[in-house]
């Protein structure tokens, strides 16, 4: 087993590197990095309230992103949210690459987009509809198929801007947006494509399953102030607030982005997705501190090396406390290392999640400044941890390294480490 | 209800299924097809709305009768008066 570990550990140091150059989002409070990141060091959560079928008024993390910008709205009547979403997110990717579009292989590229579910909101939608004419199926639309196959968004982004290459989802619950990028940095490995679209997206504010789910599993968030609904780590936390969104990255090789002269945005360091084994919906401590582990090692790391941890932590009363046993149990004695946490300002993005977390802290590179986790206003003592930053940003010395970490529901675990593109 | 009523209610249809089209201009004796981006999942549409708006159906294999806005109108007509309209 030992030996086998160590054998993980030099294959990937060398295989190719992987790079980020091109990066697009919408976040509930923020349709660019830019927009996004300004919120997150300023506090700002944004969170509104949305009438839920047959729920009555959540909050729920709703996106504004303009839906037209790439899309012709016919586009937009025939596709899925997630589709618009995934098709925003890369085609601002694309721009923020700086690829020369028209001269590049569309064969050779890959589309790989993180999700929790989908479906959810067409199946309900047509439910409904057919609800209106005596539940007569000759009213359900000829448009739910082709909205409902699970490699929707990622084929909708794929049609929209011409790419022939393999395009498909990876279902990884909350670990999606991870496992998106995990996905395409080992297809680059391999060499199955030179470039990749990925990272994860949601639109699960639309399907009134995911509400009543949550709600009945008494892990709904909700706080009179919708913005403060979302408060991981903090005494008096209630649950989760759901979210759209998403992220999707522009990821090469490095040898291939330097040929171009790309800017170079981050470096994939290394990653690991494991399973709990144990519950479909407690997570596991022990699996998450040995998914951390492991993507240390592969990534040739310490922990004392990694100098931010943006948490999973969604804010239920058993989750947040798992993830930060796991983590006491990693991080012991790391005095540069920063915790903190993203859903606390935009509720949980589902698939999207990871990508987008990732994604608000990636400027800490160049910036130095670590956004932190707001809406605590007791920590709750079982989640205390050393470096935890609590409602105000800090500036620090230096940030070359990040471990993003990202599990979902069926004990799905997933630890990515990205690093400061010519930090050794 | 005349057959230019009924030409009216196509093109409000196809007001929605294809909000990009500039619709203005639609000759009435030419394909739709041929003087629209329309393809076989937006006929179907028609279909769907002319049943769910109208209560009228198409059966399939007078699909073609919906070829042209006069085709439609000819076709749909009868349709309507039996429904009363």
């Amino acid at each position: 087993m030992a030996s086998g570990h160590l054998m993980e550990g030099r294959q990937m140091s060398s295989k190719p590197r992987i790079v980020i150059t091109g990066l697009g989002l919408t976040a509930p409070n923020g349709n660019s990095l830019g927009e996004f990141r300004a919120n997150l060091l300023a506090g700002k959560a944004r969170i509104a309230v949305i009438d839920v079928r047959h729920m009555g008024k959540h909050p729920a993390g709703v996106c504004d992103f303009d839906t037209t910008k790439w899309q012709k709205r016919k586009e937009l009547r025939i596709g899925t949210r997630v589709g618009s979403i995934s098709i925003f997110c890369s085609r601002e990717a694309l721009g923020d690459s700086g690829l020369d579009w028209d001269k590049v292989d569309k064969s050779r590229v890959g589309v790989y987009l993180g999700i929790t579910e989908h479906g959810n909101v067409e199946t309900e939608n047509e439910i409904h509809n057919i609800s209106q004419f005596g539940n007569d199926t000759k009213y359900w639309t000829h448009h739910h198929n082709p909205r409902t196959v699970a490699n929707n968004p990622a084929g909708e982004v794929t049609m929209n801007m011409g790419i022939t290459g393999p395009h498909y989802t990876i279902g990884a619950a909350c670990a999606a947006g991870n496992a998106g990028l995990i996905q395409a940095a080992q297809m680059l490995q391999l060499g199955e494509v030179d470039i990749a679209f990925a990272g994860g997206v949601s639109e699960s504010i639309h399907t009134f399953g995911i509400f009543a789910g949550f709600k009945n599993q008494g892990a709904l968030g909700a706080h009179e102030d919708p913005t403060k609904a979302s408060r991981p780590f903090d005494k008096n936390r209630n649950g989760i607030v759901i979210s759209e969104g998403g992220a999707i990255y522009v990821l090469e090789r490095l040898d291939d982005a330097l040929a171009r002269g790309a800017r170079i945005i981050a470096e994939i360091a290394g990653w690991c997705i494991n399973s709990d084994a144990t519950d479909a919906v407690l997570p596991n401590p022990e699996r998450q501190t040995e998914c951390v582990h492991m993507a240390l090692k592969r990534a040739g790391m310490k922990p004392q090396d990694i100098h931010i941890v943006s948490t999973h932590a969604t804010a239920t009363a058993l989750g947040d406390i798992q993830e930060c046993t796991a983590l006491r149990n990693v991080f012991t004695d790391c005095p540069d290392t920063r915790i903190n946490n993203t859903k606390s300002f935009i509720g949980h993005c589902m698939g999207a999640a990871g990508a987008l977390e990732l994604a608000g802290n990636l400027p800490s590179f160049e910036d130095n400044w670590v956004h932190p986790t707001i809406n605590i206003d007791e920590l709750d003592p079982e989640c205390a941890m050393p470096g935890l930053v609590i409602n105000h940003p800090i500036k620090v010395a230096r940030v070359d390294t990040i471990l993003n970490n990202s599990f979902g529901m069926l004990g799905i675990n997933s630890a990515l480490i990205v690093k400061k593109y010519g930090v050794a | 209800m005349t057959k230019d009523d009924i030409k009216q209610v196509v093109l409000d249809i196809i007001a929605d299924i294809a909000p990009d089209e500039d619709l203005t201009t639609v000759k009435p004796e030419v394909r739709l097809r041929d003087q629209l981006s329309l393809d076989s999942m937006d006929f179907l549409d028609i279909v769907m709305e002319l049943r769910k708006k109208h209560g009228i159906e198409v059966p399939e294999a007078d699909y073609v009768q919906l070829a042209s806005l006069d085709s439609c109108a000819n076709y749909l007509l009868p349709k309507f008066e039996a429904k009363g309209k």
